[in-house]
């Protein structure tokens, strides 16, 4: 008895270090955004408890509003044109049997770079100055697409290009996920279906598109995760553009660097359980979708 | 005949649509590293589009040495390093135990690291933050030990199922020689993970390579900040001066881009592995 006592003791000593770290800095945390919340804390006088009113600020708060705005905006142009774009690289690449492996190796580069380092190259692409000839407009210029030159960054296209770098830089995230699961597709379907005369568009309808609709809902969740926490890139590209590409992150981060620390928890709170709901109700569809056609999840 | 015609046009379309999405990714590089060797006056007249009239170090020099990159570059070294490993040690220890070892609420804790790694915390900077403040643990050690965690649940879940694929032969021939647990891991388990260490070794250390948010809060001492708030500070610091910010970027780019052309399988397979569980 001692003795079995003891060796689980001795078992469970192994993921102490764990559970240690883990409780400080993730389970302590978790409860503690739920508190400050609903606090007002400037990280220098004590807390004090003010019930629900940073919700309502943040609910009221036009600024946070724009940002998420600012935010979809961008998922938006990521589910769409990223992904759709990842999704015919994806397939070209799987077609082809050259050059394979370079592809592979040339469209993985951005997501393994950190996003400062693409959003400050990137800026000084589309921005450098002196404003209006930069270099990305020179470049125009040089290849005779003179009448294409733009105000990069300016206020008008400023949103719509930080969307696109923003896609640039993770269009190679969902082309290598997609990839895989277009190769784990057994060969065989495919022969089976054109032995009974089907077409290359009834292959992709029929066989493709069911049998990688979960590769394909895991890339549209993890897009919406990631581009509505996107923040450094968009910081070292634009740093806010006086409000034109803040996204949430940024103002959480701005709240805390000035010291109003329970609005930020609140704002954090906010996103992340809609963000919780977003992911469950996509895998929930997805599903739903398999069941009606009838394809097994993988 | 016809068909064979097709075939080939198709596989030209095919290549020239591929090569132009490469080449994007390829010319902001390439136009970086060649400004990097200009000096400004050569790069206000041509923007970088030309080559170099000679490869002109000095932009490196001034970075490198004078503006303390040298010192930021190591700053990432170190912290990278010291939670590589502690994730390694910290999360092969717990994982042998989830997969091997019994005692009471085994799976309940390992139910609550799996949770942890799905739900999202958009501002989950904001506690920490708070946190280390009030320990005063700001700057290295808290730093470190809060990138830990980050990696944490994702590394104890894939050493777990690969442990719990291997066969328990060699760990029961090694109890019968009477190893105790912990050299048992040491000797036994840790070699024979070694696979999944290499996947947990690459995700976590560009994990905290990369890692700007949580980095730029914490060091209040410009000495003691990693490369990527250093970049940030220095590009706005040198707003004009383009051609020391190339090579800057430089300087913090290129060794990671080296060093995953040459192992890229193992970044592919590293940085997939943290969205594929999720």
């Amino acid at each position: 008895m001692n003795l079995a006592v003891k060796e689980k003791t001795v078992n469970f000593s192994f993921i102490i270090p764990a559970l240690f770290i883990f409780t400080i800095f993730w389970v302590y945390p978790f409860f503690y955004t739920f508190i400050l919340s609903f606090q007002e804390n400037d990280l220098i006088s004590p807390p004090q408890f003010i019930g629900w009113s940073n919700f309502k600020v943040v609910f009221t708060s036009p600024d946070w509003w724009s940002s998420m705005y600012n935010g979809a905006f961008i998922t938006f142009w990521a589910l769409t044109f990223q992904n759709i774009l990842a999704f015919m690289l994806a397939l070209g690449v799987d077609k082809i049997i050259r050059l394979r492996k370079f592809y592979r190796i040339v469209f993985f580069i951005l997501p393994v770079l950190s996003e400062i380092i693409i959003g400050l190259l990137m800026k000084q692409f589309l921005a450098g100055e002196p404003i209006g000839r930069d270099v990305l407009n020179h470049l125009l210029h040089n290849i005779g697409l003179g009448f294409m030159t733009e105000s990069w960054l300016g206020t008008e296209r400023v949103r719509l290009i930080t969307a696109l770098v923003h896609c640039w830089k993770g269009f190679g995230w969902a082309f290598v996920i997609l990839l895989a699961g277009l190769q784990s597709i057994p060969e065989q379907l495919y022969e089976a279906a054109r032995i009974d005369g089907a077409s290359a568009w009834q292959c992709f309808i029929r066989i493709t598109f069911p049998l990688l609709m979960p590769v394909i809902t895991l890339v549209v969740v993890l897009t919406i995760l990631g581009t509505m926490q996107a923040f450094a890139m968009i910081l070292a590209l634009t740093g806010g553009a006086g409000g034109l590409t803040t996204v949430p992150v940024m103002v959480i981060y701005d709240h805390l660097r000035h010291n109003i620390a329970g609005l930020a928890a609140a704002e954090g709170l906010i996103l992340g359980i809609i963000l919780v709901i977003v992911s469950f109700t996509m895998f929930f569809i997805s599903k739903k979708i398999r069941e009606k056609y009838g394809v097994l999840s993988s | 005949m016809y068909y064979q015609a097709k075939k080939v046009v198709i596989i030209i379309v095919l290549h020239a649509f591929l090569l132009s999405v490469a080449l994007s990714c390829i010319f902001p590089f390439l136009w970086m590293i060649n400004v990097s060797f200009k000096d400004q006056k050569e790069f206000n007249s041509d923007y970088g589009l030309k080559f170099p009239r000679r490869l002109n170090w000095d932009n490196y020099k001034e970075v490198i040495l004078k503006e303390g990159f040298w010192r930021y570059f190591l700053n990432s070294i170190f912290y990278t390093f010291i939670t590589v490993l502690l994730i390694v040690l910290v999360s092969s220890l717990s994982a042998y135990s989830f997969s091997r070892l019994q005692f009471p609420g085994k799976n309940v804790i390992f139910y609550m690291f799996l949770t942890a790694m799905m739900i999202p915390l958009p501002a989950g900077f904001v506690p920490v933050y708070i946190l280390l403040k009030q320990l005063h643990l700001l700057n290295r050690t808290g730093y470190v030990l809060a990138m830990t965690n980050m990696g944490l649940s994702l590394s104890i879940y894939l050493l777990k199922t690969f442990f719990d694929q291997l066969p328990r032969d060699l760990e029961d021939a090694a109890r019968i020689d009477g190893c105790n647990k912990l050299r048992i891991w040491w000797h036994v388990g840790l070699p024979l993970v070694a696979p999944a260490l290499a996947v947990v070794v690459i995700f976590n250390a560009l994990n905290v390579w990369n890692e700007f948010v949580l980095a730029s809060l914490m060091f209040t001492n410009d000495n003691l900040m990693p490369l990527q708030v250093g970049l940030m500070e220095f590009s706005n610091r040198m707003v004009t001066q383009h051609t020391l910010i190339m090579a800057a970027l430089t300087v913090a780019a290129l060794p990671i881009i080296l060093l995953y052309v040459r192992m890229q399988q193992q970044f592919v397979k590293g940085l997939t592995a943290g969205a594929l569980v999720g």
